[in-house]
């Protein structure tokens, strides 16, 4: 187990995520150059940025990213799947600006959506799922569209490129959030592609991941049993599932999530204390399948917060810094200094140890 | 020769080694670099008599192969300062990340205060090459991770307790690793061993003590007792019958 060398392998990826606890909003210039100070990390064939709190127009409508090969069939069967199952009250292209570096392979498109929640019977979240059940639909079952974010007041930006290319290509300087994460990719096991580039996102959950999941298969199966469909070629995918699952439907908190993806080992679990070593006990023979292994250095972010985590044995970097409300975590301690100069108590969290940043109001 | 100053505010590692190895070529024995944030590799490779000044964060395996001069950062480091490093000397005036000193191979590697995972990986050593890795701070855990030669030495100021991370000497088949105080047994990895540390261990370590506080202006006295802990390996082949059986 130990004898996994990170200092060996060539994938790294970079990865960087800013909260501002007070929700005061950042626009996207300054995560577009952590990012770029991180491109030894990648290999110029993918990159992407999320951002919360972007969409303040429309506070309680879906804003749903889709890349189409064209406006024509695909779109159609979109537009008649979305307006079957709720009513689109804004739609367009998501303004993109030519860049010499990066070929537009996609059409990005937004759509502000409400779904007719009242179509859904025995859940607690019917919206949610009538989403969820969309994109899964749409991206399994549409060739030529692919649903890449679908939350509330917030949007992925990301293409086949450099980092500060895709940046430029959406002008993610136009957007403010509150919570800003963003990827550098160095693919390994599939290839580069629009579709493939960080962060990946469902609903609300936004992932950023630096490594490998070899537990892939395992994790796939349970989150296919869950209802969920992998469509988008590469391992990462699965954590928003795992997240959507563990946080949203069995209503787990963030380091209760955390501890079901990266737990303690048996030996650790044994020298708790008896009810702590109950607990830990309990979410290993539960979450089993959903324990992730392999090298990752993983970043969430939700409306509520952004929560930062490595694998149990920390084969990936991960860096936590602070000023004053906003919280940073990154591949390199660098990367957050660009972002801020000032920022203070540096430091390098446990493997597994979940470093969490809610918003405080 | 006068001291070179460089600004490596947004510059590229490349050009700037290639600064650094014509001003050494040139006979530079002094070279202050400010503005550093994030360039990997910087003196990757480099020999030679000179003193480097960073002032700001390097970016990953800082002084890669170095053989000769001497690197002082003030700042933190980011992963692997004094990677597969041939000799010379790196002084870390903050902390460093994951894999410090690995596969060193000769000369030091001071780091004032903490340092992240898998510090001292791989070190080695062969006759009169042994690497040495001095942290002032802690460590998390896999220090000194399949380690073959060598000493890993940490001082644990400030630290309480002075190492709680698991896994110390997974793999060690050479070297010694000197950890301030007492070390939990459940903290040692495989093939790891504790030994005492005598008052014959103190008078060999106390030059590499004294030196240690010397460049970071700490008094050296409240260390110099027997109170560490020395953790080798368990046999000199504590993995013959792993892979293969004889």
């Amino acid at each position: 187990m130990y004898l996994q060398k990170q200092f060996l392998v060539v994938n790294m990826c970079g990865i960087i995520g800013v909260i501002d606890r007070g929700r005061s909003g950042m626009d996207g210039s300054g995560i577009k150059e952590a990012l770029s100070l991180m491109n030894e990390r990648g290999s110029g064939e993918g990159a992407g940025y999320v951002a919360y709190g972007i969409y303040p127009d429309y506070p309680d409508y879906y804003a749903l990213h889709v890349f189409y090969d064209n406006l024509v069939e695909p779109k159609k069967k979109v537009d008649d799947l979305l307006e079957k199952w709720g009513r689109i009250v804004q739609q367009e292209e998501i303004p993109t600006y030519e860049q010499p570096g990066l070929r537009k392979k996609h059409i990005p498109w937004r759509y502000f959506y409400k779904p007719h929640k009242d179509l859904v019977v025995g859940s607690s979240t019917p919206e949610d799922d009538l989403v969820k059940t969309l994109v899964m639909d749409i991206n399994s079952r549409i060739d030529g569209a692919l649903v890449f974010s679908s939350g509330i007041n917030m949007g992925v930006f990301k293409a086949a490129g450099w980092p500060e290319d895709v940046a430029d290509f959406y002008r993610i300087q136009d957007y403010k959030g509150y919570i800003w994460l963003a990827h550098n990719r160095y693919p390994t096991n599939t290839p580069g592609w629009w579709g493939g580039a960080h962060p990946f996102n469902l609903l609300d959950w936004s992932v950023v991941h630096n490594g490998e999941i070899t537990s892939y298969g395992t994790n796939r199966q349970y989150v296919e049993s869950n209802g969920y469909k992998c469509t988008m070629f590469t391992d990462t995918e699965v954590v928003a599932y795992l997240f959507d699952i563990l946080g949203r439907r069995h209503g787990l908190s963030e380091d209760l999530v955390v501890k079901a993806l990266a737990p303690p080992f048996w030996d650790e679990i044994d020298a708790m204390p008896e009810r702590q070593r109950k607990i830990d006990h309990a979410m290993r023979l539960t979450y089993g399948a959903a324990q992730m292994n392999g090298p990752f250095a993983i970043v969430v972010a939700t409306s509520q917060g952004i929560v930062g985590f490595t694998d149990r044995i920390k084969l990936r970097p991960l860096v936590v810094a602070e000023n004053g409300n906003k919280l940073y975590i990154s591949s390199e301690e660098a990367a957050i200094r660009v972002m801020d100069p000032a920022v203070q108590n540096i430091r390098m969290p446990r493997a597994g140890e979940p470093v969490i940043g809610r918003v405080i109001v | 020769m006068e001291k070179l100053v460089i600004d490596a505010k947004g510059m590229h590692y490349t050009p700037l080694n290639k600064q650094i190895r014509q001003a050494v070529a040139a006979g530079v024995k002094e070279i202050e670099i400010n503005n550093v944030l994030g360039q990997r590799f910087i003196a990757n490779g480099l020999r030679g008599d000179v003193k480097i000044t960073i002032n700001g964060i390097p970016g990953g395996d800082l002084c890669m192969f170095m053989n000769g001069p001497e690197c002082t950062v003030h700042g933190d480091c980011e992963h692997a300062p004094g990677n597969t490093m041939d000799g010379g000397m790196i002084i870390v005036h903050g902390s460093a990340g994951d894999a410090v000193a690995h596969s060193m191979r000769g000369g030091k590697v001071y780091v004032r205060n903490n340092i992240g995972y898998r510090g001292g990986i791989h070190m080695k050593e062969y006759e009169s090459k042994k690497p040495m890795l001095v942290i002032g701070g802690t460590s998390h855990a896999f220090l000194g991770e399949y380690m073959a030669g060598g000493l890993i030495l940490v001082l644990g100021m400030g630290s309480q307790p002075l190492m709680e991370d698991r896994g110390i000497g997974s793999g060690i088949h050479g070297g010694e690793i000197v950890i301030r105080g007492n070390v939990s047994d459940r903290l040692l990895g495989v093939g790891a061993i504790k030994t005492e540390f005598t008052e014959s261990d103190l008078k060999r370590l106390s030059p590499v003590i004294e030196d240690f506080c010397s460049r970071f202006d700490i008094d050296p006295v409240p260390l110099m007792d027997t109170n560490y802990t020395r953790i080798v390996p368990s046999s000199s082949r504590p993995f013959a019958g792993k892979y293969t059986w004889e």
